[in-house]
């Protein structure tokens, strides 16, 4: 998502690297500008590593984002991005490309959020079901008064449907006769 | 009430500040304490310098290293209290452990097993593959103690090896695939490797220098300066864990906490290795006493002492890590802040040691030295080579160095 977004603005030279080996000998190859990574990516030791290494060849000089602008990089540290930045690109280059990145990754973590919660709501209602379908066989009950058993289990103890609901799936798992 | 969060690595020598925590120390001085892990060094770095963190578990030559502007990123930090002395293991693969099973070469024989290790490296190398060596990060007393002890026995670690970064958690894996042939890593993950990988632990960095500098607690120059009052107190909390963690009648209960997954996530029998200095060598192999492997606590272990942070720049400016400056050793020094250890801990039991340097590697046995308040036994702190380092003549030392190898 983040090397779309990079595209639409109009960096054609985009490389996502998915793989966890020979990550180093890559980028070599690749020679980037910029490199943006996870901040909790546990690989960057090594990467640093490598930057220091070919500090010492005289090859170009890798570093974090020109540090007079803290604030961006805070923001991409909080963000959850770490960038180093080769040696010469263009200052005023920098910063759209960071900011860009944020902005996508935020964009990102939301869709993952709202992801996330959309499951979550699949999986309450599927249990509600089964919990429904429960009683309405051991009580021989339509499933209207199934609902309302479960909504007044729910309320008279202060939580919600699908906790109820839960609970009782896992009883029945628990004390079913099949 | 005042709150720090603090990142650290998952590692046995982040105890102190996790103690202070669960045991309730910090809570008593007021204090709150959120520990904050993460898998590699640069992002405890990266946020203890743009404020993610208030103080972090650091490797000492990373902090040095930032302060002075030789990495990715220079802030000015702090370290008022050193996190602990060595800690580190050696480990070799299945192919090297062999070599060395053959040789007849015990554990313990740090000059015997180090020349046995250059040797392999000569084989290695003549066969078309350097011996490939696992340190955690450029900055780290594990590089600079593994460089020290190849060079002595005449290996050059630049040319002879191929030293690469392994972050911890990963060192059993490339043991396993042999990716790796020897690693330096603070425990468990040695243990963990002696588990899973099949490792063999055939040295420790205690041999190498019996009281070696390690990890310390960082602070932003800033904020210590801005939260004074508060940071001595945090320090108080993390001497009251220290005597916690030296009773070793609770290392059972300091293992089991340790051990949760919000800390370092492996089983407490192998973090209670390395508290109780006892390592299982290899698979299968009753435990061996390693005598001071790791010193969390005792002998004012905790004490900045400004000569081993200028040690650490000896050690860079060696293997071209830093650029000979000649204030470079007065930088380094600076950062390590044994005033404020010594305001932090004024009337309580703490041993407040008189001096702030001293020769290190000139203690051959337990050493009685000036201090105020309690009695200062200090241990040996012998390099394994016999040779010391006066930060007085620190640059005859570094000269006499840089001719061995630079």
């Amino acid at each position: 998502m983040i090397a779309e977004g990079l595209r639409e603005a109009g960096l054609t030279d985009v490389h996502l690297l998915v793989e966890r080996t020979n990550l180093v000998a890559r980028l070599a190859a690749l020679a980037p500008d910029v490199i943006l990574i996870n901040l909790e990516n546990p690989r960057r030791d090594m990467l640093e590593e490598s930057f220091a290494l070919s500090r010492s060849l005289a090859r170009p000089i890798a570093m974090f984002v020109d540090q007079s602008d803290e604030r961006a990089i805070s923001e991409a540290v909080d963000a959850g991005i770490s960038a180093y930045i080769v040696d010469g690109l263009r200052k005023d280059r920098i910063k759209p490309i960071l900011e860009l990145a944020v902005r996508r990754f935020h964009a990102f973590a939301r869709l993952q959020g709202e992801l996330a919660e959309a499951k979550s709501a699949l999986a309450e209602r599927k249990v509600v079901d089964k919990a429904k379908m429960l009683l309405m066989k051991r009580r021989n009950i339509d499933e209207p008064t199934a609902y309302a058993l479960l909504r007044k289990q729910a309320m008279d103890s202060g939580r919600r449907i699908a906790d109820v609901a839960e609970a009782l799936v896992s009883i029945e798992s628990l004390l079913g006769d099949k | 009430m005042a709150s720090f969060k603090i990142g650290f690595l998952p590692l046995v020598d982040a105890a102190l500040p996790i103690i202070a925590h669960e045991a309730g120390f910090a809570q008593k001085l007021g204090l709150s304490i959120e520990m904050v892990r993460d898998p590699s060094w640069a992002t405890v770095r990266d946020r203890l310098i743009y404020g993610q963190t208030d103080a972090a578990h650091l490797l000492a030559p990373l902090a040095l290293a930032t302060s002075m502007g030789l990495g990715e990123v220079t802030m000015p930090l702090a370290a008022p209290f050193m996190l602990g002395l060595n800690g580190n293991a050696i480990a070799a693969s299945a192919r090297v452990s062999t070599l060395i099973a053959e040789s007849g070469v015990k554990f313990g024989d740090i000059m015997g097993m180090g020349r046995l290790v250059a040797e392999a490296a000569k084989t290695f190398a003549a066969q078309g593959r350097k011996l490939r060596v696992a340190v955690v990060h450029r900055y780290s007393s594990h590089n600079y103690m593994l460089r020290y002890w190849l060079a002595a026995c005449g290996c050059d670690p630049d040319r002879d090896v191929e030293i690469i970064i392994v972050p911890p958690p990963f060192i059993a894996a490339a043991l396993a695939h042999g990716e790796i042939d020897l690693s330096c890593v603070g425990e468990p993950w040695s243990s963990v490797a002696v588990e899973r990988a099949g490792g063999v632990i055939i040295a420790s960095t205690s041999q190498i220098w019996s009281r070696g500098v390690e990890k310390l607690l960082a602070f932003r120059t800033a904020l210590l300066d801005a939260r004074r009052a508060e940071v001595e107190a945090l320090l108080r909390a993390l001497h009251e864990a220290g005597r916690l963690i030296e009773d070793h009648s609770h290392i059972d209960d300091v293992a089991a906490i340790l051990a949760q997954p919000a800390y370092i996530d492996q089983p407490k029998e192998l973090i209670a290795r390395a508290l109780r200095n006892r390592l299982v060598l290899a698979p299968g192999a009753p435990e061996t006493p390693v005598g001071d492997f790791l010193i969390l606590h005792q002998e004012a272990a905790n004490f900045p002492w400004r000569s081993q942070a200028m040690w650490l720049y000896s050690q860079m400016v060696r293997w071209d890590h830093a650029t000979l400056d000649p204030r470079g050793f007065e930088n380094a020094a600076s950062v390590f802040r044994p005033d404020i250890y010594r305001s932090a801990l004024k009337g309580t039991d703490a041993i407040l040691p008189g001096a702030s340097a001293k020769v290190e590697g000139a203690i051959q046995t337990p050493t009685g030295a000036a201090s105020v308040g309690g009695r200062l036994i200090l241990g040996p702190d012998s390099f394994f080579d016999g040779r010391a380092f006066d930060p007085d003549r620190a640059m005859d030392y570094l000269n006499e160095q840089m001719q061995q190898y630079s």
